[in-house]
């Protein structure tokens, strides 16, 4: 038995969506993850993020590389087209499904060995393009698969379940994000559902690459004392840096928030994110200035979280390849093909 | 034997100095005569300052192979003429920079040396060190137009084309170069030389172009609107002509935006990643690359073999192994592409012979790779994709479409239609699929992992052979469906050869001439693996097949062992593999010297075996060591693997170039 078939049980009074879908339909397959690991949390808010944004289930392309967080894509939008690839790829495939079909929601699941070793450079040129896409990296500081080695996220001084120290530099997949002029950074916590929520809305409605790195503890190997990716270390140092809430085209905004504490970007297509307790001096819009913040804090021992940095003008890719707005896939090959009158034409230039 | 529209011309140059662009011109304007001719750039990995040739053959029969018994040679760059020099035919003609005298050491007795003060009258005439040397190159064109009889008006509307009335103080500057040439040697040289052209009507249904911009045109009529890539000699044409075809023919009328996109990826292994993503999408993707980058690549094109998804690569082959020689050509990928990527892969790979097979294939390609859902592979080579080759015009028939395959629609998939995306429910091995995004009972999970027939994860033995088994049906149902193979027989033929891709021209042509030293040969070119049932009939028909391909281990005649019917005795391998295009003197050559060592004379005695002796060094030398006469080395210089390389039987000395 190597899957699990989740029962499918409704109940007529679960609350439903714009669709009349319910939070059960964003569901997928049963985790096989460890029992308290982070990315079940993740897959919830997840799956919380499309229900409440009322995505067609099968208008979302979800995909995810090798590792851990790879195997989470199967457990949310079982209507979904997924496709779990090579390690550190996803990337690739995205930016070649996007530029074949612009209009589909394209989610990619990753881990920091998936995205912050071997696909480093993948993930550095999908942030270059600005690919249309809503990047998770799920980030525990440990190659779980492998039973325990170190990734390229641990930080100096972190101890393995072995008691081996690490003593190499960790990369940091916001600052990484910040230097290479994401249009999008967030930072979150697998253990901080409320605040994931909304960063992961405004994530998959931004247009280019929204890159929201989670702290996910793994809770077999890298939750124990001396770890700085456990679920004790990150509550302890988290700090809330800005706290956002996302708020979609043509709906009411609920709660009220003292004047002069709230800072509204408008996103491409008119939804807003709301920054609120946005500390003195700091400007999400300003790329610099999040990435000053963001290194001070992290050199006080904090982990500062939140929708750190938003650039709603950033162009995606196929502003930059100046591709037609009906998705490539859906051109009639009539569209396509010059004929054959154009290839007398085309061929005089060879006499 | 050279004469009147028989003739080959090597011209050295140095790199980077615009000769391309001359020589490019005295080829054109041959083309324009109407009379059959081939051009062979044999060029360095450099930008600017290194050794370059190229080599133009004339041949009033049509043969294209490449000639290396050049009768001309052009001699313009001091750091080559030793062994330029060294590469005329006795009795042939040297033309020279006569500005400054020739060490008397390079003289030769038995050539006649013509020399025409390029350097002296370009500086009575032109002013500035670039335009000097441009106008050096169009100098040696007028000079061998006047030589050769090369059609000066032909020349003149070429010029007038290239450069047009906007830039008309070059026109004027390229005329005055021409003539200045010309009229040297028309006083000096009582022309024309023996060896010279006239005029014919022989290319006027063709078209002269080379293999990558044939091979992107055939992209854009094929409905390719993905491409990724990453630059590569000798591919790197292939994606700029279709990016420039899409800038011109793929425009919406109304925004001015694409239906295409191109995408130049950060290496190789995301450029086979965005295409098999877009694959995946359901658009027609390809890639560009050379064989570094398939080796870059292989890891995805597993995971598009595995996972059933339809993508075109195009292989343009250079030496390797490694970087290898990249401004050179070889057919040494063909083990790899047939098998590429780990555990139990086989692929469909497609082999044109010439820029029109080019085109062709590359729609084939994309009708392939959608009807057998798998990776295609389109191998062609350094020569057929970067040099000029005459072709016959090429044909649309628009009434094509394109052959999507077995894809379920939105309709078929809400009326209710059962959809286990890797069953077998037609019999052939080829499954149905769907698209994402088309509707919710289409949706799959695509994984590299272990799956069974619905798609599943799996870590179970049953359920995992379910599908690699019938991916194997899948690839032998392909045998039936792609190209078959050229086969052409000849009276009283009893032995065959074989070959493959840009070996075909000088194969041709080695034939006849076998045939009228007695030799009578049945011939095939294989266009495509799987073999069809064609393939491997015809080696079974003939005790004797000689197999001849560009590569130092006999791949094809390895992959012909594995995957037919044929026994070792019935191969005889012709192998070259330094670097340059094959040429007809070396397979007429090699096919007899393998028959004197049988003691056969090619009438049905078979080929005494000369034993398997694999990987011994026996008789092999490097690449461009050995040779004859001091004329080893350089860039005529072409390697042949001695006896007991691998393959039963197989040609036995190493020789140098343009002997």
């Amino acid at each position: 038995m190597t899957h699990i078939e989740k029962p499918r049980v409704h109940h007529p009074a679960l609350e439903q969506n714009e669709l009349g879908l319910t939070r059960r339909d964003y569901e997928g397959r049963m985790s096989t993850l460890c029992a308290g690991c982070g990315h079940d949390s993740v897959t919830a808010a997840i799956i919380e993020t499309f229900w409440k944004l009322s995505v067609p289930p099968h208008r979302v392309a979800k995909l995810s590389g090798i590792g851990c967080s790879a195997k989470t894509p199967t457990y949310f939008v079982k209507e979904a087209h997924g496709f779990n690839a090579v390690h550190g790829r996803m990337p690739s495939l995205v930016t070649g499904g996007n530029a074949a079909n612009r209009d589909l929601v394209y989610i990619g699941i990753s881990g920091d060995g998936d995205s912050l070793s071997i696909g480093l450079g993948q993930l550095c040129h999908a942030i270059r393009r600005n690919v249309d896409m809503l990047y998770v990296l799920e980030n525990n500081g440990v190659y779980g698969l492998t039973k325990g080695q170190f990734s390229a996220s641990a930080d100096v001084g972190s101890v393995a379940k072995t008691g081996e120290v690490n003593r190499q530099r960790p990369i940091d997949p916001v600052l990484l994000a910040l230097s290479l002029g994401a249009s999008f950074v967030a930072r979150g916590f697998s253990g901080d559902k409320a605040q994931l929520v909304p960063i992961l809305e405004a994530g998959l409605r931004h247009r280019g690459l929204a890159l929201v790195d989670v702290i996910s503890p793994c809770v077999t190997f890298n939750d124990h004392e001396g770890s700085t990716k456990s679920y004790r270390y990150t509550r302890e140092h988290e700090v809330e840096a800005v706290e956002a809430d996302f708020v979609p085209l043509r709906r009411e905004l609920t709660a009220e928030y003292e004047a002069g504490d709230v800072r509204e970007v408008a996103m491409h297509d008119g939804s807003v994110v709301r920054f609120r307790k946005v500390p003195a001096h700091y400007d999400p819009t300003d790329r610099d200035a999040a990435y000053a913040y963001v290194r001070g804090r992290q050199e006080a021992g904090e982990v500062p979280t939140g929708l750190l940095h938003l650039d709603p003008t950033g162009q995606d890719m196929h502003r930059a390849l100046g591709t037609v707005e009906t998705p490539l896939v859906d051109l009639p090959f009539e569209a396509l093909c010059p004929g054959r009158d154009k290839l007398a034409e085309i061929l005089a230039a060879f006499r | 034997m050279s004469g009147v529209n028989d003739l080959a011309l090597k011209i050295a140059t140095v790199n980077g100095t615009g000769s391309a662009s001359a020589n490019g011109l005295l080829m054109q304007s041959i083309f324009r005569m109407g009379i059959p001719v081939t051009g062979k750039n044999v060029f360095p990995s450099n930008i600017q300052g290194l050794p370059t040739w190229y080599e133009i053959r004339v041949s009033g029969e049509g043969w294209t192979a490449r000639s290396p018994e050049y009768d001309l040679v052009v001699a313009m760059n001091p750091a080559t003429y030793a062994r330029d020099i060294a590469e005329v035919q006795p009795g042939g003609w040297v033309l020279h920079d006569s500005s400054w005298p020739l060490a008397r050491e390079l003289r030769r007795e038995d050539v006649t040396f013509l020399g025409v003060p390029l350097a002296r009258m370009g500086s009575e005439h032109f002013h500035g060190s670039r335009t000097l040397i441009l106008m050096k190159n169009v100098g040696y064109v007028g000079a061998l137009a006047a030589l050769l009889e090369v059609d000066r008006d032909v020349v003149r509307s070429l010029l007038e084309e290239r450069f047009g009335e906007k830039k008309r103080a070059l026109l004027d500057a390229n005329f005055k170069a021409f003539d200045l040439g010309f009229e040297f040697a028309r006083e000096h040289f009582e022309p024309p030389l023996p060896i010279r052209l006239s005029p014919m009507d022989a290319t006027r249904d063709s078209v002269l172009i080379d293999g990558n911009t044939a091979a992107a045109i055939g992209c854009l009529y094929a409905g390719a609107t993905v491409a990724s890539w990453y630059p590569i000699t000798p591919s790197t044409s292939l994606v700029q002509a279709f990016e420039a075809y899409a800038n011109r023919y793929r425009k919406d009328p109304e925004t001015g935006k694409l239906r295409v996109a191109v995408i130049q990826a950060e290496d190789e292994l995301a450029a086979a990643g965005m295409a098999i993503g877009a694959g995946w999408m359901g658009a027609r993707s390809f890639t560009s690359t050379s064989g570094a980058g398939i080796s870059l690549m292989s890891e995805f094109i597993g995971l598009a073999y595995y996972t059933e998804i339809p993508v075109v690569f195009f292989d343009i082959q250079r030496v390797g192994p490694s970087t290898g020689m990249p401004t050179r050509t070889q057919q040494g990928d063909i083990l790899m592409v047939a098998y590429a990527s780990h555990g139990d892969t086989k692929h469909i790979a497609l082999f044109p012979a010439d820029p029109k097979e080019c085109f062709e294939l590359a729609v084939a390609a994309f009708d392939l790779a959608e009807r057998f859902q798998t990776p295609v592979f389109v191998v062609s080579d350094l020569d057929i994709g970067m040099n000029d080759w005459v072709v016959p015009r090429f044909e649309w028939d628009d009434g094509y479409r394109p052959d999507r395959g077995k894809v379920l629609t939105a309709g078929e998939l809400e009326a209710g239609a059962v959809f286990h995306r890797y069953e077998d429910v037609d019999g052939d091995g080829i499954p149905w699929r769907t698209l994402p995004g088309v509707h919710p009972r289409g949706a799959f999970f695509t994984r590299g992992s272990g799956h069974d027939r619905y798609a599943r994860y799996t870590e179970d033995a049953g359920p995992y052979t379910d599908v690699v088994d019938r991916l194997t049906r899948k690839h032998a149902t392909a045998a039936a469906h792609v190209p078959a193979p050229v086969v052409a027989r000849r009276p009283g033929a009893s032995l065959g050869l074989v070959t493959i891709g840009g070996c075909d021209a000088a194969c041709r042509e080695a034939v006849h001439h076998l045939a009228e030293r007695g030799v009578p040969l049945d011939y095939m070119r294989i266009r495509a693996f799987p073999f069809g049932d064609e393939v491997g009939a015809f080696l079974l028909e003939h005790p004797t097949n000689f197999i001849v391909e560009q590569n130092r281990d006999a791949q094809l005649h390895h992959l012909l062992l594995v995957e037919t019917a044929v026994t070792r005795d019935r191969l005889a391998s012709v192998r070259r593999y330094g670097g340059l295009p094959l040429s007809a003197v070396h397979v007429v050559d090699d096919v007899l010297g393998l028959l004197r060592e049988s003691g056969g004379n090619g009438h049905g005695a078979a080929v005494a075996g000369a034993g398997s002796a694999a990987g011994t060094a026996s008789g092999a030398r490097g690449p461009n060591g050995g040779g004859g006469g001091g004329r080893a080395g350089g860039p005529g210089g072409e390697a042949r693997r001695g006896r007991g390389a691998g393959p039963s039987r197989s040609a036995g000395r190493d020789d140098g170039g343009g002997s």
